[in-house]
């Protein structure tokens, strides 16, 4: 089995996906992630989660060029601007 | 030397030759997962020879490297159980299930000892061992109904018992199980230790007095 192996690094931070291991068993996954994911003190806790157990996600539909909604395609400089002179105020 | 002084070389040395013994698995072990687990292992208990070896070096004004690396090979006082060289993954396992069995008798005694340093010391290797444990427990609950590894366990139980004082011995039969048979007692070595010995202090040996 495999077992993805996602790893927090200080309490109270997110887990982030560190890599996987491959166990016959929960418990040997348990035992060797701690030893790979854990032995130099770098995880406050570790979570394991059989492959399996993962949905993936991976289709994406944008027909109609929503730019807006995304990270990377709507520029609001120019909107900030004209927004900042009608409230009179500037960057500073 | 002090009885203390011995008691404190016998753990040290049983933790640094089975460590070294487990770490000639490095690159080898039967899983890639499992050589890095194993090998962490063996460095956690070179790393409690560490810790029992300053405690008798203390005593004995020396230091720690110097009674890892500069005695002579009859003058460690290992059993003869960790010194065996073990050829294959079912031995290797049921000595590692053995041993940590048997340390765990052993470190219950030594933390309920007057000597304060010394339990103290053993909590704390105590806390680390609980994961060793895991690993051997695991390892052995997987095997328990295969042959190879049943008579791996049967072989080296004399050698186990060995590691034990006589009346520690009843704890460890009870834990694992086992009639009591007559213990390779601990005191002489094989001719494995001289061979790991000379390998173990090669470097050291090589440049005399030198600082690393």
């Amino acid at each position: 089995m495999i077992f993805e192996v996602f790893r927090q690094e200080k309490k109270g931070q997110p887990f982030t996906h560190a890599g996987s291991v491959v166990a016959p068993d929960a418990a040997f996954a348990d035992a060797w992630a701690r030893e790979q994911y854990g032995r130099r003190g770098e995880s406050e806790a570790l979570w394991l989660v059989p492959r399996g157990a993962v949905h993936q996600v991976t289709e994406w539909a944008d027909e109609f060029d929503l730019k807006y909604r995304r990270v990377d395609g709507y520029s609001i400089k120019e909107r900030l601007r004209i927004a900042r002179e009608r409230a009179g105020t500037t960057p500073t | 030397m002090s009885a203390r002084a011995q008691r404190l070389l016998e753990l040290a040395d049983d933790e640094l030759i089975l460590g070294w013994r487990d770490s000639e698995w490095t690159g080898i072990a039967p899983t890639l997962e499992e050589d890095v687990a194993f090998s962490s292992i063996a460095q956690n208990e070179i790393g409690h020879a560490r810790a029992l070896y300053e405690l008798a070096a203390a005593e004995l004004g020396t230091n720690a490297d110097a009674l890892a690396f500069d005695r002579a090979p009859d003058e460690y006082r290992c059993a003869a159980f960790v010194e065996l060289r073990l050829m294959d993954w079912a031995h290797t396992i049921a000595r590692r299930y053995l041993y940590e069995e048997a340390d765990r008798v052993r470190l219950d005694a030594l933390k309920a000892s007057d000597d304060a340093e010394l339990a103290g010391l053993a909590a704390k290797i105590d806390r680390e061992e609980t994961y060793h444990r895991l690993h051997a427990e695991m390892w052995a609950g997987r095997l328990r109904d295969e042959s190879r590894f049943r008579d791996a366990v049967d072989e080296l139980w004399p050698y186990a018992l060995g590691m034990l004082e006589p009346v520690q011995r009843p704890e460890l039969g009870r834990r694992v199980g086992l009639e009591l048979v007559d213990a390779n007692e601990r005191g002489s070595h094989t001719p494995e230790l001289a061979e790991l010995w000379n390998e173990m202090t090669e470097v050291r040996r090589s440049a005399p007095g030198a600082t690393w």
